[in-house]
């Protein structure tokens, strides 16, 4: 089967293998998207043109973000510069990246407490929330961050989970 | 109004808890569909569809007893300008240039903005500190809503929405406060400390990014993630409002007990002014109407209601100005004429 573009349901024509600090990435784009991001030009390119894709693709090639979400296409960068999230999707694509930005924009907070949709009642999984507060507590205590720990203690009592002796599954 | 939580107290304001010291508070939610991209990164045809999805739905609550669907695209300018001066669409939304509505109830205490910044903005407003009443209001309003469209949610980030500063409950309660005792007694720059220590947003007279005229103040929250709308609802409530409030009412009596003449003569003058001024800017009129509510609050001007005052301070304003009169809006040295004109007949 064909492989689908990082950023949208098209077949995938350009396929790169990137190689930094020792990480291997692969990268699959189509057309469109290959276009977009300076891989490929488009066919109407002129001689300025493809002087100018050809040093943007070599001086943004260490830095560029090949993450992107499947469903709006939004990057880490031009989500950074927009201040805005593109889909439901991309809270999934980017958690990890997320997390930080939404601690800091929410003065520490970490997690939803509160109502929810009758719908995600069942998406609710206790035991993920109860292991990633521990972890985070842990982490938090062993870098003597401790006002960050009360935090995450009172958020696990405000959520009825006791962290004491919670481990995270091997 | 079976089912929709408590009533709402007071048409002008004037009955309302705390009137005399907070004008209004409001409860806002912030919602996104399943199935759709945020609007930021959504097609004008999907926007579109937003729109029909949504006015396609029941909405319950205070739309039970009549809905009133406004399409922003096919309205005037002065038409969108008289909701936003009423508070019930945004300023981004008065000027954004996509598909998009809103729903507004026949008593006008709500309204739902369909593709603000996420596909729905969910406002219920009422006079005076009605925070409590409110929420469960507008608890009750999103649930139903919740039975025909379906939200978007993670687990661990609650309801998601656009900016991350909205994410979780996606509540913002917020009181505007009426603060010219501690203006007078300059007392002002302690609120604003206490204000950013307790992590509120300041703002001013028409929220985000506006000046604090005729010493109105909006508060709000700033943390909508990591505790539960009750909590929040419930610090403000019983907890910062009221102490804003007592802060507020012991700087008038301390300027009562102070000099009550020197409070008096501020309060006659501004009224002196309003009843006999030629030329009136939007400015100088909220600046004067909050002197004259201050006297009124106080009880110190016979005759006048807080209600009238409070009707004024939205009527000043240019939409609602040019509706009353038959002007054009923002029409300059008319629109200052029109204005003082109108507030002299209002407190002959």
């Amino acid at each position: 089967m064909e492989r689908p573009c990082d950023c949208c349901p098209n077949p995938a024509v350009v396929h790169e293998t990137i190689v930094r600090n020792g990480v291997k990435a692969e990268v699959h784009l189509c057309a469109e998207h290959a276009v977009e991001r300076g891989y490929i030009l488009p066919t109407n390119a002129g001689p300025a043109l493809v002087v100018g894709k050809l040093l943007e693709k070599a001086t943004q090639a260490a830095a560029r973000s090949v993450k992107c979400c499947r469903n709006c296409g939004m990057t880490m960068p031009s989500l950074r510069e927009s201040g805005l999230v593109g889909c439901a999707e991309c809270y999934r694509v980017f958690e990890e990246e997320l997390g930080p930005l939404v601690e800091r924009t929410q003065d520490g907070a970490t997690a939803h407490v509160g109502r929810h949709p009758t719908h995600a009642a069942d998406l609710i999984d206790r035991a993920a929330v109860r292991n990633r507060l521990a972890r985070e507590l842990r982490e938090a205590v062993s870098r003597e961050e401790y006002e960050r720990a009360a935090r995450l203690r009172d958020e696990m009592l405000s959520l009825g989970i006791d962290g004491a002796g919670e481990a995270e599954p091997a | 109004m079976s089912g929709a939580g408590p009533e709402i107290l007071g048409l002008d304001g004037a009955d309302a808890p705390m009137a005399d010291c907070v004008l209004s508070s409001r409860v806002r939610l912030a919602r996104n569909l399943i199935g759709f991209s945020f609007v930021n990164r959504s097609s004008q045809e999907a926007l579109a569809d937003v729109v029909h999805r949504v006015q396609s739905a029941r909405l319950g609550g205070p739309f039970e007893s009549g809905v009133r669907w406004v399409n922003i695209q096919g309205t005037s300018p002065a038409d969108r300008l008289l909701l936003f001066e009423r508070n019930l669409i945004s300023r981004p939304f008065v000027e954004a240039t996509h598909p998009r509505c809103v729903a507004i109830s026949a008593d006008e205490s709500t309204s739902v903005m369909v593709n603000e910044e996420d596909h729905l903005r969910l406002q219920m407003l009422a006079p005076g500190m009605q925070l409590r009443a409110l929420s469960e209001r507008m608890i009750a309003l999103d649930g139903s809503i919740e039975r025909s469209l379906e939200y978007a949610y993670h687990p661990r980030f609650g309801y998601l929405t656009a900016c991350t500063t909205n994410l979780g409950t996606g509540i913002r309660v917020s009181a505007m406060l009426h603060l010219p005792g501690l203006s007078m007694v300059q007392e002002l720059e302690r609120v604003q400390r206490a204000s950013k220590e307790l992590h509120l947003a300041i703002r001013g007279f028409h929220g985000e990014g506006t000046d604090a005229l005729g010493d109105f103040y909006q508060i709000s929250n700033q943390k909508t993630l990591g505790r539960s709308e009750r909590d929040i609802v419930e610090e403000f409530a019983g907890g910062i409002v009221p102490q804003f409030v007592e802060y507020e009412r012991s700087a008038r009596r301390a300027l009562l007990e102070r000099d009550p003449d020197a409070l008096d003569d501020r309060v006659h003058r501004a009224l002196g002014i309003l009843r006999a001024c030629r030329l009136l800017s939007l400015e100088e009129a909220v600046k004067f109407l909050s002197r004259l509510r201050l006297g009124v609050a106080l009880g110190r001007v016979p005759g006048i209601q807080l209600g009238l005052v409070n009707r004024l301070l939205l009527e000043v304003q240019p939409a609602h100005l040019a509706r009353a009169t038959g002007g054009q809006v923002g029409n300059g040295r008319d629109d200052r004429a029109a204005r003082a004109e109108f507030v002299r007949s209002s407190l002959r």
